[in-house]
């Protein structure tokens, strides 16, 4: 066990861990932020994406130590289900989500292209996408809510 | 004063005439006549695409020709050399943009001598100086297969090449000193195998385009042939000497690896190999069966397998970080216990040629970028660890995995290498 500080969300959290445990866990298990999900484990579902600084990144797979100073963002702060942030409203509003496991990694990665790329066109979506999956099969969904933030201006939280 | 005007005269035209025939010289060396265009060839003979299309994945056309996200062999992939930054061209039938216009011998000359239809000298990223040791019928086969496939409509990408090498004429000088080469005639105490082996290497794959170090004008140094260079920053490695090396390459090991498959001691093709590998894969085995036996056959002029690093000392390693972080990003498919290792064939890293190589880049690249997907296979996959460690953790992991493979021989200057290549990928 050591001292590890996260900053996520905004909020600076000091937490006695084992300096190896991925992200994930000490966001589920140490924070109650539930967000993220446990897919894979292995990087290759993205169900637990959240952004580290401006890149989505597998939080299954980024161990603790090293994130010191760094900014974690989860899906948690894009909004709330009363106050929905443009993505998650679009996400709603276009019905991405079947049983809905994959969508706050889905959410999170797209949070991080719409911030590098104001208005990416379907290709680029598409592309930057890929890494997440979803088991239902709504990405065509996913994509269309995607789509509608990128053709919007304005404010993305 | 009389003498000093004719000596004078006579200088003058020695002058005048060398210059003449310094300029008859240079249009003869630097200007190459248009070939006519011709319409488009429209009728096949099936039996032949068949075999085009095999020669177009054996040279990896599509390769370089396609860029991602782009139409197939389309044109538009960057390619950064050190003299600037070329696009590849579009090689489809579209008579403004691609190749619709060329005859065949407009074709070959191109493939053999490195000239467009209408006379511009190609840069040699465009490996014509192997393609010229291809047999006529495969140029002849590579062109019905290009010629019959659907016309895009691409425009060439602005090169933006450095002075001089933006002055395309200039490449006469440079063919001057390496254009040579022909097919090559069969070894008769050699087999089928080993014969059509050489011709893959030698011609069509254009192998030592990476796997031999350039000169200074970014030719192959003939006499370091495929004795290991670089190509965006990974290390192409040597090709000679395989089944000699400390972890030595066995026929079947090297068949599976050219064909994309994960083998049990060396790993899976990544980089700019994984599309050849990939390429390789869609052919017979046979072809790759041959490369391999060719390949095996070549010794290394070096007696020692690698060689050691020198100032293992320089960095001290933080092998109890280099643990933890294996255990939280790599253990899950890496691990002794991982499931994924006897489900999927992870491997185990210790014994696979990034972590044996003298040179740590292949490792670090492999960690930085991953292994993408494979449309339609389903894997392998790695994901990238570009944002999910940094340089320190990077460095950590690299000198704890080395140490689990090469205990006597630590990577020199790791952080230096990671800073580079973070440069290099940003």
């Amino acid at each position: 066990m050591s001292q590890i500080i996260l900053n996520v969300n905004g909020a600076v959290q000091p937490l006695e861990l084992e300096p190896d445990m991925p992200l994930l866990y000490a966001l589920r298990n140490h924070l109650n932020l539930n967000g993220a999900k446990y897919g894979c484990g292995f990087g290759q579902c993205g169900a637990c994406t959240v952004i580290v600084d401006d890149q989505p990144v597998f939080a299954c797979l980024t161990p603790c130590a090293g994130l010191d100073g760094k900014k974690i963002r989860t899906v948690e702060s894009l909004g709330s289900a009363e106050k929905p942030g443009p993505l998650q409203a679009a996400f709603i509003e276009k019905q991405a989500a079947q049983c809905g496991y994959c969508i706050a990694g889905m959410l999170m990665r797209a949070q991080a292209l719409l911030e590098r790329n104001r208005h990416p066109d379907e290709t680029t979506i598409r592309e930057h996408m890929a890494g997440n999956l979803c088991r239902c099969g709504t990405h065509l969904r996913i994509i269309e809510a995607i789509k509608q933030v990128a053709g919007q201006n304005g404010s993305l939280t | 004063m009389n003498s000093h005007f004719l000596k004078s005269k006579t200088l003058w035209i020695c002058v005048a005439l060398v210059a003449v025939l310094g300029l008859i010289g240079a249009v003869l060396l630097m200007w190459r006549p248009p070939i006519a265009p011709i319409e488009r060839p429209t009728t096949f003979d099936a039996a032949q695409l068949q075999r085009g299309a095999r020669v177009v994945e054996a040279g990896d056309c599509a390769v370089c020709h396609t860029r991602p996200g782009g139409e197939y062999l389309a044109g538009g992939l960057p390619l950064v050399t050190p003299f600037g930054t070329l696009f590849s061209t579009n090689i489809t039938p579209d008579a403004q943009t691609g190749i619709g216009l060329w005859s065949m011998p407009a074709f070959e000359r191109a493939m053999r001598q490195g000239i467009a239809r209408d006379g511009h000298f190609l840069y040699p990223a465009f490996p014509y100086v192997h393609y010229r040791r291809m047999s006529e019928a495969d140029i002849a086969d590579a062109y019905a297969y290009l010629m019959s496939g659907p016309a895009v409509h691409a425009p060439a990408k602005q090169n933006r090449m450095n002075f001089p090498m933006n002055i395309r004429p200039l490449v006469s000088f440079w063919n001057l000193l390496y254009l040579h080469g022909e097919p090559p005639t069969p070894v008769a105490q050699r087999s089928e195998a080993w014969n059509r082996g050489r011709y893959l290497v030698d011609g069509p794959g254009h192998c030592a385009g990476c796997h031999s170090p350039l000169n200074l004008i970014g030719a192959e140094k003939s006499s370091e042939y495929l004795q290991g260079g670089s190509v965006d920053g990974w290390q192409a490695p040597a090709l000679v000497g395989l089944g000699q090396r400390d972890n030595p390459w066995s026929r079947e090991q090297l068949v599976g690896y050219l064909r994309a498959d994960i083998v049990d001691g060396h790993g899976t093709p990544a980089g700019p190999m994984r599309p050849v590998s990939l390429s390789l894969a869609r052919l017979p085995a046979s072809e790759a069966e041959a490369i391999a036996e060719f390949l095996l056959s070549l010794e290394s002029p070096h007696t020692v397998t690698q060689t050691p690093s020198k100032t293992p000392a320089s960095e001290p390693a933080d092998h109890a970080t280099g643990a933890l972080l294996f255990n939280g990003a790599c253990a899950g498919c890496h691990g002794p216990a991982a499931p994924m290792r006897v489900i999927d064939g992870r491997p185990g890293l210790q014994s696979t040629s990034a972590l044996q190589a003298a040179s740590p880049r292949n490792f670090l690249k492999t960690v930085l970028e991953g292994l993408p997907a494979t449309p339609g296979s389903p894997g392998p996959m790695m994901p990238a660890f570009a944002a999910s460690l940094d340089n320190a953790q990077l460095g950590a992991l690299a000198a704890y995995l080395r140490q689990q493979a090469r205990p006597d021989q630590p990577w020199a200057e790791l952080s230096s290498t990671i800073e580079a290549l973070r440069q290099e990928t940003k």
